[in-house]
């Protein structure tokens, strides 16, 4: 098994793999993403990796016209506006990720509880390549 | 079953000053906090020796992004004559100064100290737009700021979660704008002070003068239906949904509640206070509430015995029109699901059973965001004392008041409770 530390790093280390993973307390099984180093239930320690299906469903999202400068870099602005959102993980877990293949002119369009798939992006070239988690419509 | 807290012993308000707020570019944070400073002193009664202060509290976010310096503590307590006395900075994003008052209130309680001044200030507007986006994104989740969230965005996120969950929609976030935009007008020191007619005439005008077809708009809301009026900035939060940018400052002073009437015959003492933390949107337990806000209520209600139903009004963090929606029901006010429609009829208007941020809020006052907290109860000792002029809160005789800060995207929320006896 995997013996990274339960960190933040490794968990975008995993994206950069293609992998969506969470830590599972061995204590009491509840399922974390991203891996924490302390269980919330019973504040074990103890916990293991756990590769997640990367299926869910949305639970909330917005359509950004202003963003960040890293996103304006990727060419997104009050013209070209990008979605974000959070989903709820088949596992039970939620997490924040970027939505694609969405109709971001008609934000309207767009319907909590849609089913949705992870995809992972990595935007760059070598060294300076950082990956992104993002899920689309089933 | 929770322990029984009782402070050890009462602290009152007994004076309060805050800048104006809005876009100074001729003025700096030591400016602006002199100018709130001055004020405090002058609100006195019976006159104060600003030699008593024995400690100060300020709040500031992030001027160290904003302005390039840090370590303002000392900076501030030399603007107030008041070296070598300790000074303390605290930091808790958007809500930096209603932590500064949380330790000068423990501070006095605990019979440490007997006098002090606490506020915040934050100096915004010498950035541009994007900067400022960028450095208040510094305090959202990391996780969300990866993800591509704005303060908006994450807010947007949470307006869509409650639309879906209740059924609400743009149009009823759009009534806690309009209210808002009606109560700046009464408060000299707000940074906007038009309604939202105003605002709709001015556009008129500007169209009619370059000669450009004049919109012809039936109401406010069809107005903010318009996308030319109100563009999006993080769907399904537009320009009239936000705060502005803003600088400014605000503070108070705190005395041991033995010693208040030595300066005035009418201190606000401080009754409840609760705060808490917050996770980001992936492991919060709901996205319809702010789990920080729930136990700062619970703190604040167990402290000073008091219910929601016996708070008569209250200034709370619009840093966003959802934000105000969700935490009227987290601290009470309303039920779950129900705040849009108390709202839609007009619950918490000036003249309403639960009047909001009669200031005109974060929204039209202005968020210069560690000067927020104590600005917010700059209002409610304002209302208490039946001294906030136009926009002084008809027809009742007022004596608990409350004030609700929250900081980041709700990492940290706090609930203060004042009275009035």
């Amino acid at each position: 098994m995997e013996d990274r530390p339960f960190s933040d790093i490794s968990y975008r280390k995993f994206l950069d793999e293609d992998k969506l993973m969470g830590s599972k307390c061995k204590k009491c099984g509840q399922v974390y993403v991203p891996p924490r180093h302390f269980c919330y239930e019973c504040f074990s320690e103890d916990m293991e990796w756990l590769e997640m299906k990367g299926e869910g469903e949305l639970a909330a999202y917005t359509c950004i016209y202003v963003g960040p400068a890293f996103m304006i870099e990727q060419g997104y602005d009050r013209k070209n506006p990008y979605c974000t959102g959070v989903v709820k993980l088949a596992e039970g877990p939620r997490i924040v990720g970027r939505i694609e293949g969405v109709d971001v002119s008609k934000p309207e369009s767009i319907k909590i509880g849609t089913a949705m798939t992870a995809e992972f992006l990595h935007v760059g070239e070598g060294e300076d390549v950082r990956s992104f988690l993002a899920f689309k419509p089933v | 079953m929770s322990k029984k807290r009782k402070l050890g012993r009462g602290v009152a308000i007994v004076g309060a000053g805050m800048s104006n707020f809005g876009m100074f570019p001729d003025k700096d944070s030591k400016d602006l906090f002199a100018e709130a400073y001055a004020e405090a002193l002058s609100s006195v009664d019976k006159g104060f020796d600003p030699k008593d202060i024995e400690a100060v509290w300020i709040g500031n976010f992030s001027n160290d992004f904003f302005v390039h310096q840090a370590h303002w503590g000392p900076i501030i307590a030399d603007v107030a004559a008041l070296a070598p006395k300790a000074v303390t900075r605290t930091e808790g994003a958007c809500a930096s100064s209603t932590l500064a008052m949380r330790d000068g209130l423990m501070a006095i309680a605990s019979g440490m100290y007997d006098i002090v001044l606490v506020g915040g200030v934050e100096e915004m507007s010498k950035c541009t737009t994007e900067e400022v986006t960028e450095g208040l994104a510094l305090a959202t989740s990391p996780y969300e700021g990866q993800s591509g969230y704005t303060f908006p965005g994450v807010f947007g996120a949470l307006a869509t979660a409650y639309f879906d969950a209740y059924g609400a929609g743009r149009e009823h976030l759009m009534n806690i704008t309009i209210k808002s935009h009606e109560n700046a007008p009464l408060n000299p020191k707000a940074q906007f002070k038009q309604t939202i007619k105003d605002l709709m005439d001015a556009k008129k005008a500007r169209a009619e003068k370059k000669g450009k077809p004049v919109p012809e708009w039936k109401d406010e809301k069809e107005a903010l239906w318009d996308p030319s009026f109100n563009p999006p900035v993080a769907w399904p939060m537009h320009l009239y949904d936000c705060c502005p940018i803003s600088d400014g400052a605000s503070c108070l002073l705190l005395v041991a509640e033995e010693l208040a009437k030595g300066f005035t015959d009418d201190p606000i003492y401080i009754v409840g206070y609760g705060q808490g933390s917050g996770r980001g949107l992936h492991a919060c337990p709901s996205l319809t509430s702010f789990e920080a806000n729930k136990n700062a209520a619970k703190e604040a209600y167990g402290l000073s015995g008091l219910s929601p139903k016996d708070i008569q009004f209250a200034e709370v963090h619009d840093c966003f029109s959802i934000a105000e929606l969700i935490h009227v029901e987290d601290l009470g006010f309303f039920e779950a699901g129900e705040g849009y429609k108390a709202i839609a009829e007009g619950a918490t208007r000036r003249d309403g059973p639960m009047p909001i941020n009669t200031s005109g809020g974060l929204k039209c006052k202005g968020h210069p965001v560690g000067a927020t907290g104590t600005a917010q109860m700059f209002e409610v000792w304002k209302q208490l004392r039946g001294e906030a002029g136009e926009r002084q809160i008809p027809g009742k005789d007022l004596y608990i008041g409350a004030s609700q800060n929250l900081g980041g995207t709700g990492g940290t929320c706090t609930f203060s409770i004042f009275e009035r006896r």
